[in-house]
């Protein structure tokens, strides 16, 4: 009884810092192109929707996949050459990458959830290094060159996305869009489903679950999600390269969702902010970003594994435990 | 036998898994060379008891003593090397190890264990299966294996659970035998058993457990008397 | 000629087959020895053959040891390194998800690839095979380099000790006795905590052994480990970890797969293993020698 009435609070904390979070972050989402490069922000935004797309599958069905880079770089490759070499417009560019990026997550999904836990990230990454290589040798990725001079195009064929404030704003609506879709799908019955799946597998198989299906169904929501954003940085960008389907790119997102707070629905934004910010920072030094990186994952693992949000939630309910209202 | 400090002394023991409090303050005394029981149904922190004291379960707080040594603070592996053997309900016979190799496992503790031949001569139908994998044995060659390669490592006490659970009749009579025989040779044993005949034939004490507890100690003589309070207590 | 293929080049590709298998064999086993017991997988382990690889180099450079005293310094430097790792960080994770162990390992992986990266760039260095096993013989069907047939026969034997080690000593019947129930293991008196500390620090010294009997055939870079970890995982997937023997043979195995697909059809050989991963898991998820569901 007392357990269940801390969890309540504790949601209720989540979901009242949650909201406040999300009126300021509007409020910046809006006003900061003015104040911040545009290009910096459009990253920032990418990657956080990436990051929100993987904790979709950590953070709510329990699922470390260490290949999603093979979703974010996959889609970014199929939007480019589908507004590049096809000539599509931005929209349906896009499209082209959420759709490849589900399908591909259909098959690399169809593969790893034969395995739990440990395996499954052992498998995810191999799967995700093969197409990898794929992608090394096909004839459209254009190898180690990737491609290149990918045009933004015109998005309903009326605003202009060469503009840096049109394409900002276009980038910021497909962000939300996204966020909005992550967080329906948690507090829908399905991801409540996905929460019990990740609490105790076997007894939602015991329930009659068909839990092989659902952990599918997420990992696909996931893939086509991590494909929106790595479809919208090949338009911001207008290069797709072998950089983001690299294996790295795959530790760079785990490590985005696990510093900002694994499970939580703010986390992974800030994780990609900081991430992103400190890449910048260091991309100016010469102090490896690889080396940063991997120390940042060593801390995080050792003394800080609920994440920069996590652990806010955690004070805020500390402290609500202390002074009772 | 003079009336000295009981060997393991055991002083408001409290014992937890995760959040559910298992032992709520149990108090026993062992002297050197005694036997003594753990009566109590099905979950009133006998297990626990044995678990406790030999430090399986690490959150736990009161006093245990051993030969004057505080158990409490001792890292489980100095738990053994202190002189104390432990012997699991579920006999924690190893699979992928041989019967050999299951038997050599323990390190020995202390001087006066028994050597492989003199356990070989107490258990035979060990012998004949040293090479087998350790679960290919029966239940009563488990258990027995289980005993055996406790009597190797010179430890002087026992802590023996359930020891007849699950066996044949014969034996049970078996390894009463064997219990007598280990008393005979100064073994100190704090065994665990529902079965109170059996217990009977060895226990110089009993104590009664109920909900995490001790409720009542008596010596193997009172068994007769207190046979309306076991009958309760014990629900037989 | 097998199959339209010269059998010299065919003979050529399944030695090299032969001898990436050695290198896997060797790494799986020492992933899966400390799998087993630490339910800790080591993303590391690349990185500590890097690193393997790496001191036998400088050594070599800056102080003129050879490769044979390498072969048993390297493995005892990069071993205590993983000691120090266990002590200060594994131990502190065990009570916690094991994925946390993968992502701590996959930290230092990074950590010690950057360094390298930093110090040495990444361009290989090459490191001289050892004078007396220098040259090759003629075997009339192919010419067969010694330092190569060194790798498959030293290979050999490393598997063979490790899987004597695991199954016919005291030590190896602790390890796995404590794979089984460590706790109990414990409570009969072993020092778990130091078998843990022992068992990674055996790992790592497995994987640097490899590192500096792989510097020579390969170049010594500071991209080696991480090329190499995630075959060698898919090639664990593959075994199931289940099983030291399992995980050798595997590796084996899919070394020759992959040397007979460079000859047949090279475009394919960078993916082959895990094409077989994703086969062996849709047919026999456990592995092929796994017993664990």
């Amino acid at each position: 009884m007392a357990d269940a009435t801390v969890r309540a609070s504790k949601a209720g904390t989540a979901n009242r810092v949650e909201m406040m979070l999300i009126g300021l972050g509007m409020v910046a989402l809006l006003a900061l192109p003015f104040f911040v490069y545009p290009i910096f922000l459009m990253k920032m935004m990418c990657f956080a929707l990436f990051a929100c797309a993987f904790n979709l599958l950590l953070g709510y069905t329990g699922l470390l996949s260490f290949g999603h880079a093979a979703f974010f770089g996959g889609a970014a490759y199929f939007t480019a050459h589908a507004v590049k070499v096809w000539g599509f417009s931005p929209e349906i560019g896009i499209l082209t990458g959420v759709v490849g990026a589900a399908l591909l997550g259909l098959v690399i999904g169809f593969v790893a959830i034969r395995r739990q836990g440990i395996y499954f990230a052992m498998i995810t990454l191999a799967l995700s290094q093969m197409f990898f290589f794929f992608c090394v040798q096909a004839g459209f990725t254009g190898g180690e060159d990737g491609i290149q001079g990918v045009p933004r195009g015109t998005f309903l064929g009326v605003f202009d996305l060469h503009d840096e404030h049109t394409m900002y704003y276009f980038v910021a609506a497909n962000f939300l869009l996204g966020l909005f879709i992550v967080w329906r799908i948690v507090n829908s019955p399905f991801g409540l489903l996905l929460r019990s799946i990740r609490e105790n597998e076997s007894r939602a198989i015991s329930l009659g679950y068909s839990v092989q299906n659902y952990k599918l169904a997420a990992f696909v929501m996931s893939a086509a999600l991590a494909g929106l954003a790595g479809a919208i940085k090949a338009l911001v960008f207008q290069f797709a390269t072998l950089t983001d389907v690299a294996w790295q790119m795959s530790g760079e997102v785990i490590l985005m969702t696990l510093l900002g707070g694994i499970g939580t629905m703010a986390g992974p934004i800030f994780g990609a902010g900081f991430v992103v910010a400190l890449q910048n920072l260091l991309a100016t030094s010469d102090f490896p970003v690889t080396i940063a990186t991997g120390l940042i994952f060593m801390i995080c693992v050792l003394i800080f594994r609920r994440g920069i949000v996590g652990e806010i939630y955690a004070w805020l309910n500390r402290r609500r435990g202390e002074k009772p209202e | 036998m003079t009336s000295a400090a009981p060997l393991l002394s055991v002083r408001g023991l409290n014992a937890w898994y995760g959040e559910s409090h298992a032992l709520h303050g149990v108090d026993l005394d062992i002297r050197e060379g005694e036997t003594v029981t753990l009566l109590g149904r099905n979950g009133v922190g006998k297990t626990t008891t044995l678990r406790a004291i030999m430090g399986l379960i690490r959150k736990r707080t009161g006093q245990v003593t051993f030969a004057g040594k505080d158990l409490i603070r001792m890292p489980l592996h100095h738990t053994a090397r202190a002189g104390i053997a432990y012997v699991p309900e579920e006999r924690g016979i190893f699979a992928t190890l041989t019967v050999d190799e299951n038997l050599m496992l323990p390190p020995v503790v202390a001087k006066g264990g028994m050597s492989v031949n003199e356990i070989f001569e107490l258990f035979p139908n060990l012998k004949e299966r040293r090479n087998s994998q350790g679960t290919k044995l029966s239940g009563g060659e488990q258990q027995m294996l289980a005993i055996a390669r406790i009597l190797r490592t010179g430890a002087r006490t026992i802590l023996l659970d359930e020891p007849t659970e699950g066996l044949a009749p014969v034996i049970v009579q078996r390894i009463g035998e064997l219990l007598v025989e280990l008393k005979h040779r100064g073994m100190t044993i704090l065994l665990v058993e529902q079965n109170f005949r059996f217990a009977s034939r060895v226990a110089d004490r009993f104590y009664l457990m109920e909900h995490g507890k001790v409720l009542s100690e008596f010596p193997v003589g009172e068994l007769e008397n207190r046979m309306d309070e076991l009958h309760e207590v014990l629900g037989v | 000629m097998i199959f339209g293929i010269p059998i010299q080049a065919f003979a050529g590709q399944l030695l090299v087959g032969l001898i990436n298998g050695s290198f896997y064999a060797m790494l799986s086993l020492g992933l899966a020895i400390i799998f087993g017991l630490l339910r800790v997988i080591n993303f590391a382990h690349g990185a500590q053959y890097m690193l393997g690889a790496f001191i036998g180099y400088l050594v070599l450079a800056k102080l003129g040891i050879g490769y044979w005293p390498a072969l048993i310094l390297v493995p005892i430097v990069v071993g205590l390194f993983g000691i120090v790792v266990e002590r200060l960080a594994l131990s502190r994770l065990y009570e916690v998800d094991p994925l946390y162990g993968l992502l701590f390992t996959f930290g230092l992986a990074l950590v010690l690839e950057g360094v390298f990266r930093y110090v040495y760039g990444v361009s290989g260095n090459p490191y001289p095979v050892p004078p007396a096993l220098a040259g090759g013989v003629n075997l009339g069907f192919m010419f067969l380099p010694i330092y190569r047939g060194w790798i498959v026969v030293a290979s050999l034997i490393v598997c063979l000790g490790a899987w004597l080690l695991v199954e016919k000593t005291k030590f190896g019947s602790y390890l796995r006795a404590a794979t089984e129930n460590p706790k109990l293991v414990q409570a009969f008196g072993v020092n778990v905590p130091m078998l843990l500390t022992l068992t990674y620090g055996l790992g790592a010294g497995l994987a640097g052994l490899a590192g500096i009997m792989a510097a020579p055939v390969y170049q010594v870079s500071p991209l080696m480990g991480s090329n190499m970890i995630i075959i060698v995982f898919a090639v664990v997937v593959v075994g199931g970890m289940g099983s030291i023997l399992g995980a050798i043979l595997t590796g084996y195995m899919l070394g020759l797969a992959e040397g007979l697909t460079k000859v047949f059809y090279p475009e394919a050989s960078s993916i082959v293993i895990f094409v077989i991963m994703a086969i062996v898991l849709l047919i026999r998820p456990a592995g092929l020698f796994g017993k664990d569901a």
